[in-house]
């Protein structure tokens, strides 16, 4: 481990936010909030691994990729929280396991 | 240790830390506050690797807006969330299992792999370090990257219309104004003027 902060730490911390993230979904089965806080960690790990390689590379494509996702995914949290809302009004509960009407 | 390594792994400690607690917190509120924290420190990763518009667009959009939604949504919604834990248990050893193995594979990855030389000598967009970051980024997200900028915005609005559309509801019930209703009243038809006899009323 060298005294300059390198590619290696940023793929690291990227790696453990990444994990946790999906951590996240399997533990919190029943709460779809929390579930979709958890796909911001993902997303949030992804970004950091683009402006890691954005930095070593010495390439700018990088950060543009890394606005991209940025702004699907403020897109996507904003629809999920929508679609939540009117699951929370039709089904009374936000747990996964109630989004069964769909099933034969 | 150099100060900026220093602070790297402070905001890295603080997102590492602040994120388990995002996916185990009893309360969601707590939950939503340290995915505010989460971001935060991402975005002092950022700053250290040269991103600054990025760290602030981060903290703009997802401490300002995202998170903000998050925790409204949570006010808004009345659940039980403490018998939303029930049943956490018998799905963390298979979170445990999944966790582990793609964490090791990830870091295996990151551990091993190696960059082609002819992809750094390449193409690309090389950062000139004696322009802002910013002022780099918007003028390739003009020119070059337009289509893609344009896509960005187009995601926005389908995004914005789409949670309207969702979440827009018509009671029958409630009272409301109807302005045209309001605008096209005359006179005649509502004021009657009635001559009273003294002394008899109506």
């Amino acid at each position: 481990m060298g005294l300059e902060i390198g590619l290696g730490h940023y793929l690291t911390v990227a790696a453990i936010l990444f994990t946790l993230g999906v951590f996240g979904i399997f533990l919190n089965r029943k709460n779809v909030i929390v579930i979709l806080m958890s796909v911001e960690l993902i997303l949030l790990a992804v970004n950091l691994n683009l402006v890691a390689f954005s930095a070593h590379l010495n390439d700018l494509q990088g950060q543009v990729f890394a606005l991209m996702i940025l702004t699907v995914a403020a897109a996507e949290a904003a629809i999920g929280l929508a679609i939540l809302v009117i699951f929370y009004r039709n089904r009374g509960s936000i747990a996964v396991e109630d989004a069964n009407v769909l099933k034969g | 240790m150099t100060l900026p390594l220093f602070f790297f792994y402070v905001f890295a400690a603080v997102a590492v830390v602040s994120a388990f607690m995002v996916i185990s917190a009893r309360n969601p509120v707590h939950a939503v506050l340290f995915l505010i924290l989460t971001f935060v420190n991402g975005a002092g990763l950022f700053m250290l690797a040269g991103a600054e518009f990025l760290a602030l667009i981060l903290i703009v959009v997802y401490v300002g807006a995202v998170a903000v939604l998050f925790l409204f949504v949570v006010m808004m919604l009345d659940i039980d969330f403490a018998e939303m834990r029930q049943g956490m248990l018998q799905y963390a050893p298979v979170g445990i299992l999944v966790g582990v193995v793609l964490l090791l594979e990830l870091l295996l990855v990151a551990g091993s792999f190696f960059i082609s030389p002819d992809v750094v000598s390449g193409s690309g967009l090389p950062i000139d370090a004696t322009m802002d970051n910013t002022r780099q980024l918007g003028l390739v997200l003009y020119t070059r990257y337009f289509f893609l900028f344009q896509t960005a915005g187009a995601v926005l609005l389908v995004a914005m219309i789409g949670a309207i559309v969702l979440t827009l509801r018509h009671r029958s019930t409630a009272k409301r104004q109807n302005p045209v209703d309001q605008v096209a009243r005359r006179a005649s038809e509502t004021l009657k003027v009635v001559k009273v006899k003294s002394g008899q009323g109506l």
